[in-house]
């Protein structure tokens, strides 16, 4: 598909038609994701009435979609989710449930929310089922060319940047897409996975408290992250100081990319527009329960046992509570060396184990406050016990 | 989403038929015409069933208007939801599937077939086919598959799928008795032809006792890798 494009090889009648090519600011022809006049995969129909808006030439910024009265369609599109994904030392998790629901009833059980872009990002999605899965295959599409024609694999910034503008034109009409990118950055070097680890550690043991205000500051004010790339830096600068000869090429390593760090990356977007960078993001009807559980227990010096066991408890508080999450969890790891996927795990059966466990605490509680009773009265009547034990 | 939208009102109860004052009426251009289809997928076969009942509000169009259509010989679709787009819808499939095979020289796969129709639906996002599709078929290494899609074009591979007006009533049966989901110490045997074939004729006799829209008759395409096989069996006529 992507090759394809790029060798602009025609296959059906809908490539004849003359294409509009707009260059950029660098004089490059640049191919816009969709041509209204329509050439590309998708060129979108309206109903007859807004035909006269068609022939007004169309820029990459024009809101002709959002003035569309689309008629009363007689079916709903499916919503409702929980999704999360978070950075920590060794990577970024993304988590998700399964259910597909639409208005009651749900559609589709076991859903797959998360789809992986390329080796290093993946995306959770949530909002209307078709519009994320349809603009996840532009972006992937978007992303596969850019990595041809750049030798270079894009960022995740750059990545939500250009999800971000694709999706402007249709700002204002019902498409609803809200995607959450999570992906590691940068060269996937021997070097790199080092530096960070190196990085990590000494930001673990001294920057502690400074991390916990970070992460109080940014669930305030929603965006901030910048506090955590400074202390990146200071630390790598102190490094440095101290290994001068074998660090100092590590992290040139580290800052290499077009000028950006290498490491996990976590990168909201929204149909709306919204694009946020963060530690821990958590998006749908379920994501309040989640960000209870996750601000509770995130620490940036995670194992990744524990990162795996917080996302997932995190996502199973969230399908307790939220009628429109539930039924499976997927669970994404990604790393310098790629994603990786852990087996999907049913919840139903989770639930009756926690209570199983709380059964048994509390049988194990009575057992105690028995003996505890039983040795209160023993030691009331016999003095000879006393007197043996005094 | 069983019944016709304008049967409601607003707040969700059935609209009361009597005088409340000026009524503008607006043109729509959906119609539900009702209708299920239903797809199973098995170890090396696939069925794709559906009534033949064409109705629209209170009426019956047409006893005999089968919903499955096919396409390649080893895939059929089932379009339950509004008759025109239906028609539509399988012209234009239809049509590409010719180009294809006459630029690439094969025939489109299963899994060709739907990623199309989930292009093809998309491209009508703001003025959707009002369709439920399923595609039922064999894919690349001969096993079954089926793809359920949403008017819009989200669409994924299973194993059974319920479409169209009875869905909400087929599909917890089908989670039963083929996905022995909540079932406890089951033995969990792989579904043959035949236990399939009984068993879609049994859903849809219970789906036509229940549902105003289906009845008529039941018609199942089986599709195997000697071809296509279709069986009509008489459903309720009331």
């Amino acid at each position: 598909m992507a090759l394809q494009d790029v060798c602009g090889f025609l296959e059906t009648l809908d490539d004849i038609s003359p294409c509009t090519y707009l260059p950029n600011e660098m004089g490059y022809m640049w191919r816009t994701p969709f041509e209204f006049d329509g050439d590309s995969a998708f060129h979108f129909l309206f109903p007859p009435q807004q035909c006269s808006r068609k022939n007004r030439a169309p820029t990459l910024f024009s809101s002709t979609f959002s003035s569309l009265s689309p008629h009363q369609q007689p079916f709903q599109l499916s919503h409702g989710t929980t999704t999360l994904g978070f950075i920590f030392q060794d990577g970024v998790i993304a988590a998700a449930d399964t259910r597909a629901s639409c208005k009651g009833l749900i559609c589709c059980p076991i859903s797959q929310k998360i789809m992986p872009i390329h080796s290093h990002l993946v995306v959770n999605t949530s909002g209307s089922g078709a519009d994320c899965m349809l603009w996840e295959r532009i972006l992937t599409r978007e992303m596969r060319l850019y990595q041809l024609r750049h030798r270079k694999r894009l960022s995740v910034n750059g990545a939500a940047k250009l999800l971000s503008m694709m999706l402007h034109p249709f700002k204002g009409t019902d498409v609803c897409v809200a995607a959450t990118l999570c992906g590691w950055d940068g060269e996937e070097t021997q070097e790199t996975l080092q530096s960070c680890m190196e990085i990590a550690d000494v930001k673990e043991a001294v920057e502690q408290d400074s991390n916990v205000s970070a992460i109080s500051d940014e669930s305030a004010q929603g965006s901030v992250k910048m506090a955590s790339i400074n202390e990146q830096d200071e630390i790598s600068k102190d490094t440095q100081a101290l290994n001068p000869t074998v660090s100092n090429q590590n992290t040139k390593n580290a800052l290499s990319t077009f000028g950006e760090r290498s490491g996990p990356r976590v990168c909201y977007v929204c149909s709306d527009g919204l694009q946020l960078k963060g530690e821990i993001i958590s998006v749908g009807s379920g994501s309040p329960y989640a960000y209870a559980v996750l601000d509770d227990g995130w620490r940036w010096g995670m194992t990744v046992d524990e990162a795996v066991a917080l996302a997932r408890e995190a996502v199973f508080r969230a399908t307790h509570w939220d009628a429109y999450s539930g039924n499976n969890v997927d669970l994404f790891h990604i790393t310098a060396h790629g994603w990786r996927r852990r087996d999907r795990e049913d919840l139903k059966e989770e639930y009756y184990r926690e209570r199983e466990r709380e059964k048994k605490k509390i049988k194990e509680r009575e057992k105690e406050r028995q003996k505890r009773e039983g040795d209160e009265l023993v030691e009331g009547e016999g003095d000879i016990y006393s007197v043996h034990c005094g | 989403m069983m019944i016709s939208a304008r049967a409601y009102g607003d707040n969700g109860k059935m609209k009361e038929h009597h005088y409340t004052g000026p009524v503008e009426h607006k043109f729509s251009p959906y119609a539900f015409n009702g209708g299920t289809v239903l797809a199973v997928a098995g170890e090396d076969f696939a069925l794709v069933a559906s009534d033949t009942r064409l109705s629209e509000g209170y009426s019956i169009h047409s006893r005999d208007s089968p919903k499955c259509y096919k396409l390649t010989d080893t895939t059929v679709i089932g379009c339950s939801g509004f008759h025109g787009d239906c028609l539509t819808l399988t012209k234009i499939i239809e049509a590409r599937l010719k180009m294809y095979k006459h630029s690439n020289n094969k025939s489109m796969t299963s899994g060709a077939i739907a990623a199309m129709l989930s292009t093809i639906l998309y491209g009508k996002r703001f003025f959707p086919y009002y369709v439920y599709n399923i595609i039922g078929g064999l894919d690349e290494e001969g096993r079954g598959a089926v793809y359920s899609f949403d008017p819009v074009g989200s669409y994924q591979r299973d194993t059974y799928k319920a479409g169209g007006s009875a869905s909400a009533m087929l599909q917890p049966l089908l989670d039963n008795q083929i996905g022995f989901k909540n079932m406890e110490n089951v033995e969990q045997l792989p579904l043959t032809l035949e236990k399939a074939v009984q068993l879609v004729k049994d859903v849809f006799i219970s789906a036509a006792e229940r549902d105003v829209y289906t009845g008529d008759a039941l018609k199942i395409c089986i599709i195997t890798k000697e071809g296509i096989r279709e069986e009509i069996v008489p459903l309720r006529k009331d």
